[in-house]
């Protein structure tokens, strides 16, 4: 794929501190006005592939080039033409909205004759006009969001890193920030994403995800669910539940079970021929079965299944 | 509301200001033993000063609560003796070693060696760290740190558990083994109240009780409040997911959309109606779809509707006005 | 009360410091650090203080005044010179504390019975100094002039020679003047504000900024578990660095020792309780450990230092700060010390100190009781 000024492409990228392995060969591609996410629990390595593309890490080997430029070689040119959205918003709090606004647009060097014009886009697409003297402080979760990612746009880059953009917002405040950025998407806008946050991850196009500095998977929601999900997924309810689990736990048909919520979540290879067997099986072992259907994976799930197998006889070795 | 002998946790009238802000306004709930009970809303609904309370690490300025049977707010010392809570940055000591940290809080609650010598060994195994036993707790993983800090919560087999937040951030595997420490506990007749800010994780929880602003919005099963919102949840999965937003919006019956990666995510008030008129649409228009239908409501789609729903009906009463 | 916790408390406040390299630092090499750095370089003694001579008139007369300076352990010659701009210079630099000039007419008119005179200059910029250098100096030349009279009388008819009044001084109780006796005792009293309160000042504010101190309070341990369980660590800490200093002192310096040991005991554990109770205290009421490091080195160390009377004596303050030092436990602390080791005071004479002290001990310690709720605010 050719490397135009929207994209991001990485290969064979790592990152070592001392002994620890923090990125580990990680190789993908971005395409333009693609909403890109990057999705692991914490500690996986996602901020520290962020800051590289960001040009702020060198990286220990391998290549990424960010807007046409090499993160190496060139970080100053990868700086400037990114936007970049670090968690919990890096806004100034005892600065005004516009107070904030300004020195963004200094710090990205944002024209002068551009400047009322851009913050007046950022005002605007942030839904915060009128609201331009408020203390940042003051404001609710989900403004400081809108108002962030604009202080991040403001120069209008090819290409913008959000690092766990939606922490803790209330669901209504993150449904219109991920509709700001489809927006920004569609005017042709890259959009690189990273969150530990599994349903947030849904409102991407496409995912990549990352477990102790790989890769693990990588494709839309759909496509992960599908190809990367080994075995389909039952809800089983029924009584009583503890017995159930730790019975099913050993049924030659079931790769997993465990208990969510009121009822139980199986893996089994396949659900049709599986859930009259699980019924008979649950039977015979005095269970009482209410209701046993396929239910579509979720992307836990997904993760679950892709990583548990790296750990199953191998101990876990805690960094 | 009169306590039952099994009640866990009794809150009434829970009420705590802070300058400016009522962090949580007159929350009245119950939870039973063997049960986990889910305290779900994003940040700032005032899930963590709720738990607070309830620990008797923070008074509240009006109200009362029962917690394991003692009163917290008239006798904080005497309840904690039967409670158990993990805050959100809980009391690990990262120089301390596992062991080290077991025994801390063995002792401060006069659980015998033992018991304790039983009881750690039982936990740890369960948590999947058996081996890490002299390792020093800030050299764990995250999903490690946070197993430990709920093996030290239950070391004196308390009645009832506080926990806040406990597997933000923390990986899916490790998540998972933890909450199976979880349904362990209930068999025990153990009364669990748990926060979260993940909407998802409300699903693990036998009753979810939804925070926003200080304010209870509905507490019950997450099966039953999914078959009360009288709503059906439509997925279309398509490649060209704005152009079918363009057609869909301000249609009758739809009352809110939502984007996703692969498609959207639409709320309609009779979902085997209007899947058919939807597909009809989007044929028409000559916009290419892959799938239209109907999928189970997420626990975020019943907050966000109640929340517009408040909004709108407060809206409405301003208009009548 | 339950032992176990408090038990619990200091087994991990103990394990917590002895894992903690820079505590350690502190707690260990710091005083013995310490002690040595005031027993050695603060030196306020005036010995060998260095002369410059500018001798005009070069006669025996001459000579014999200039080496009555010489045989004054107080001064050194330490150049000669024969211009004043030589002799300026060498004050200027720093060379010379004190010039001395005699002119030419000296030996002269002191044969004649005149008046003859002698110069000194003397570098004023220490003015302490340079009154004592001033001090001696007179000295040495007045008892030159009354044996020079003496001698003319002598020479011209008199036959009994008459004895002069001396003056003879006797220092009682540090008799060599050994600044270090006198400040050695005094670094007992820094060395607990710092142990006692620098380093407790630390604990409580440590675990509210890691976070664990919300989980300790919902646990039923009481706040005076939390607070002995986490003093007694200290506690010990620092009486065996008073011990480990009174040591050095007594082997290493020859410090004095005439009081009673138990005295001494006493007197330390009641110093320890106050500084750890302002330790405590402080640690409470900061809420972060820079906070609490910070209040902890103006409330305690400093006033140790500046103004207990361990380096700078408390008469010769202005009277505003003699008041203010009244308050200050570590004074009383000091007194005590100084008396101990040097005077051998009994404890009679002592309750001038003690008292205050005691009362100090009290109401500290009750301070910092009160001070600490389980309550998150």
């Amino acid at each position: 794929m050719p490397e135009t000024p929207n994209s991001v492409v990485i290969h064979d990228l790592v990152k070592r501190f001392d002994d620890f392995v923090a990125v580990d060969h990680i190789s993908l591609e971005t395409h333009k006005g693609e909403i890109f996410g990057f999705l692991g629990p914490n500690g996986a390595g996602k901020s520290t592939t962020i800051r590289m593309l960001c040009g702020l890490l060198i990286p220990s080997s391998g290549r990424a080039i960010v807007a046409g430029y090499d993160v190496a070689r060139e970080p100053e040119s990868v700086r400037q033409n990114i936007g970049y959205m670090s968690q919990k918003f890096s806004l100034y709090n005892d600065l005004k909205v516009i107070e904030n606004l300004r020195l963004f647009a200094g710090l990205y060097n944002v024209a002068s004759d551009k400047l009322n014009e851009r913050i007046s886009w950022a005002l605007e697409m942030a839904n915060l006009k009128g609201q331009e003297n408020l203390i940042v402080g003051t404001l609710p979760g989900g403004w400081k969001q809108r108002l962030a990612l604009g202080c991040a746009a403001l120069h209008r880059p090819p290409i913008i890193f959000l690092d766990e953009p939606t922490s803790g917002v209330d669901p209504i405040s993150r449904r219109r920030f991920w509709d700001l950025i489809h927006k920004m998407a569609g005017d042709g806008v890259t959009v690189f994403v990273t969150t530990h946050y599994m349903e947030e991850a849904e409102y991407c196009n496409r995912l990549a995800l990352i477990y102790r500095g790989r890769m693990v998977a990588l494709g839309t929601p759909s496509e992960l669910k599908q190809k990367y999900m080994k075995g389909e997924l039952l809800l089983v309810e029924c009584d009583p539940l503890g017995a159930a689990v730790e019975v099913l736990q050993s049924a030659p048909m079931v790769m997993d079970a465990a208990v969510f919520g009121n009822a139980l979540h199986l893996v089994v290879p396949q659900a049709e021929p599986a859930i009259p067997q699980v019924k008979q099986y649950l039977a015979q072992h005095a269970v009482t079965v209410r209701h046993v259907e396929k239910i579509p994976p979720s992307l836990e799930d997904v993760f679950v299944s892709l990583t548990s197998e790296r750990r199953n006889g191998k101990e876990e070795k805690a960094s | 509301m009169l306590a039952r002998p099994q009640s866990a946790i009794v809150a009434e009238g829970l009420t705590k200001s802070f300058p400016g802000i009522t962090a949580v306004n007159h929350l009245s709930f119950e939870v039973r033993g063997a049960e986990i009970f889910g305290l779900v809303g994003p940040d700032g609904a005032g899930k963590t000063t709720t738990l607070r309370m309830l620990a008797g690490v923070m008074p509240p300025d009006e109200g009362s609560a029962m917690v394991a049977g003692a009163d917290v707010v008239r006798d904080p010392e005497g309840a904690k003796h039967h409670l158990s809570y993990m805050p959100q940055r809980f009391g690990l000591y990262e120089d301390l070693t596992v062991d080290e940290n077991i025994r801390f809080y063995a002792d401060l609650f006069g659980v015998d060696k033992g018991e304790r010598e039983e009881r750690a060994p039982q936990l740890l195994r369960a948590a999947g760290m058996s081996e890490f036993r002299t390792r020093l707790a800030g050299k764990l993983s995250g999903g490690m740190k946070q197993k430990l800090g709920l093996v030290c919560a239950l070391i004196h087999r308390p009645k009832v558990i506080l926990l806040d937040e406990p597997t933000t951030g923390v990986d899916p595997v490790s998540r998972r083994d933890f909450w199976r420490i979880l349904y362990e506990l209930i068999a025990e007749g153990v009364g669990i109240l748990t926060s979260t800010a993940y909407l998802d994780e409300a699903e693990r929880c036998h009753r979810v009780a939804l925070l926003h602003q200080g304010k209870l919005l509905f507490c019950d099963t997450p099966a039953n409040l999914k078959a009360k919102l009288g709503k059906g949840v439509v997925s279309i999965i398509s490649s060209e997911s704005r152009r079918v937003r363009e057609q869909l919006e301000g249609v009758e019956g739809l009352s809110s959309l939502m984007l996703t990666g692969d498609g959207l995510h639409v709320v309609v008030d009779d979902a085997r109606r209007r899947i058919p008129e939807f597909e009809t649409r989007l044929k028409n228009a000559g916009i290419p779809f892959v799938a239209v239908r109907q999928v189970m409501p997420t626990i975020e789609d019943l907050f966000v509707d109640a929340v517009t729903a408040r909004g709108e009906g407060a809206a409405r009463r301003k208009e009548s006005l | 009360m339950s032992f176990t916790r408090l038990l619990a408390v200091a087994k991990k406040e103990i394990v917590q410091v002895l894992r903690d390299t820079r505590s350690l630092v502190i707690v260990l090499v710091m005083p013995v650090i310490l002690v040595l750095l005031f027993g050695y370089g603060v030196n306020l003694d005036l010995k060998h203080l260095p002369i410059y001579v500018y001798d005009q008139d070069g006669s025996q007369r001459s000579q014999d005044l200039l080496k009555r300076f010489q045989a004054s352990e107080y001064f050194e010659i330490v150049g000669v010179v024969n211009n004043y701009r030589d002799l300026a210079r060498a004050i200027d630099d720093g060379h010379a504390k004190m010039g001395i000039v005699i002119p030419g007419d000296f030996s002269q008119r002191a044969h004649d019975g005149r008046p003859a005179q002698v110069q000194a200059l003397v570098d004023g910029t220490d003015d302490n100094t340079a009154n004592i250098v001033i001090g001696y100096s007179q000295a040495v030349v007045q008892e030159y002039s009354s044996d020079v009279q003496l001698d003319w009388l002598h020479t011209h008819g008199q036959t009994t020679k008459p004895t002069p009044i001396r003056v003879e001084t006797r220092t009682w109780y540090n008799e060599d003047l050994e600044s270090s006796a006198f400040i050695v005792p005094g670094v007992l009293a820094l060395v607990m504000s710092v142990i006692g309160a620098f380093l407790t000042s630390l604990t409580i504010a440590r675990e509210w900024e890691r976070g664990t101190m919300e989980q300790l309070i919902s646990t039923p341990v009481t706040p005076f578990e939390i607070m002995f369980g986490k003093l007694v660590p200290y506690f010990v800490i620092g009486m065996i660095d008073v011990l480990v200093c009174a040591l050095i002192a007594l082997y290493w310096f020859h410090v004095p020792f005439r009081g009673s040991f138990a005295t001494l005991l006493i007197s330390s554990v009641m110093f320890m309780i106050v500084v750890l109770s302002m330790g405590f205290f402080i640690s409470v009421i900061a809420k972060s450990q820079l906070a609490a490091s910070q209040i902890a080195l103006l409330a305690t160390f400093l006033p140790a230092f500046l103004l207990s009377g361990f380096l700078f004596a408390i008469e010769q303050m202005p009277t505003v700060l003699q008041w203010i030092t009244q308050i200050l436990p570590a004074r009383y602390y000091v007194s005590v010390l100084k008396k101990i080791f040097l005077k051998g005071s009994p404890v009679a004479l002592l309750y001038a100190d003690l008292i205050p002290l005691g009362i100090f001990t009290l109401l500290l310690a009750l301070l910092a009781t009160r001070s600490f709720h389980k309550r998150l605010t």
